[in-house]
């Protein structure tokens, strides 16, 4: 499969590998991002429920949600990095 | 790089400035070593122009200073450290401040660098941070109890230990301070390159097709009132990081 894909690359721009390391750059991204997102929306979701619920513990809620979320968005920077070293 | 038709500039050329002041020496001036010159300036500059005149009604600079404190004081320390976290006030301060300053140059016309899109100075700052949280556990707990507390963390089975205390170790040796530098870095470039993206675009269709140009000029209007939050909130971020280590060293877990 990816035989095929790098041969139809190198006949289209003539540099099969590079094209496959953009295409793996893009795939890899995109995958790394799932993840994240699924639990940025979650730690967000809980946390507006929360604050909802208790608007006095608004405040702490707050906090943790951005600890919550820079923890959890580390994965897809992560991902966003090994982007950056695989572009050709 | 070719991104719809358009030229696109190579990501070195985005990130990479070349020295033009004292060339081939070690203190080699780029655009980034002016930025962050200009941010520590402007952090040393506001709270000098703050406490040089103290009144009781603040003005100015005053306003801006005791607001950061204010906040940096209640939103950070009393949330995470607590009360006997005051004494780190100056330091979380100044680091909110210089990170933040050296991340909304990104949107300050005619400049447009985040600075903090260079791994040198996040890392260098993510490296002091690895070195105080360490020093104030050792100092408060003892090296001992210290790495006993962290590597071993109450509460769990013993026979998890094995699985547990490597990665604890791991974690606060290295990741933390590599996360630390990543997390800023990383947003920044993601952020310049957003900009860079549909500035690009804007001024390509701008050339040829006047009106489809508006679509990506309003994203980019967007996109910089967006990367001005994301300025303020990374420093936020770095800033409580800090804040949430050095209290976990101070107070070990029960």
């Amino acid at each position: 499969m990816l035989a095929l894909i790098s041969t139809i690359l190198a006949q289209l721009t003539g540099d099969g590998e590079a094209g496959l390391s953009a295409i793996g750059a893009g795939l890899g991204y995109g995958l790394a991002a799932i993840g994240p997102g699924v639990g940025i929306g979650i730690v967000v979701g809980n946390a507006i429920t929360a604050m909802a619920r208790q608007p006095e513990s608004a405040g702490v809620a707050r906090t943790t949600m951005f600890l919550g979320i820079a923890f959890t968005e580390a994965l897809a920077l992560i991902g966003f990095v090994v982007f950056i070293l695989l572009l050709p | 790089m070719n991104v719809f038709a358009l030229d696109f500039p190579p990501v070195s050329h985005l990130f990479n400035w070349p020295d033009f002041l004292f060339t081939d020496t070690p203190v080699a001036l780029n655009k980034t070593g002016l930025i962050y010159i200009a941010a520590l300036l402007l952090t040393a500059g506001l709270f000098w122009a703050a406490g040089r005149r103290r009144s009781l009604v603040p003005t100015g600079a005053q306003t801006v200073a005791e607001a950061g404190i204010d906040f940096v004081e209640n939103s950070i320390i009393m949330q995470t450290i607590g009360p006997d976290g005051r004494r780190y006030l100056p330091f979380l301060t100044t680091l909110f401040f210089f990170v933040f300053f050296s991340n909304i140059f990104e949107v300050v016309p005619f400049i447009q660098f985040p600075a903090n899109s260079r791994m040198a100075i996040p890392l260098a700052l993510a490296l002091v941070v690895w070195a105080i949280y360490h020093v104030v556990g050792i100092r408060a707990q003892g090296f001992y109890h210290y790495f006993k507390g962290a590597l071993f963390p109450p509460g769990v089975p013993k026979a998890l230990y094995i699985l547990v205390a490597p990665i604890e170790l791991l974690q606060i040796l290295l990741i933390r301070p590599l996360s630390l530098a990543i997390r800023l870095w990383a947003n920044m470039v993601a952020g310049h390159l957003l900009l860079v993206t549909f500035a690009v675009l804007s001024a390509a269709l701008w050339g040829t097709l006047y009106v489809p140009a508006v679509l990506p000029f309003a994203a980019l209007i967007l996109l910089t009132a967006f990367e001005i939050f994301v300025s303020a909130l990374q420093a936020f971020i770095f800033t409580i990081l800090t804040a949430v280590y050095i209290g976990g060293s101070l107070h070990p877990e029960h």
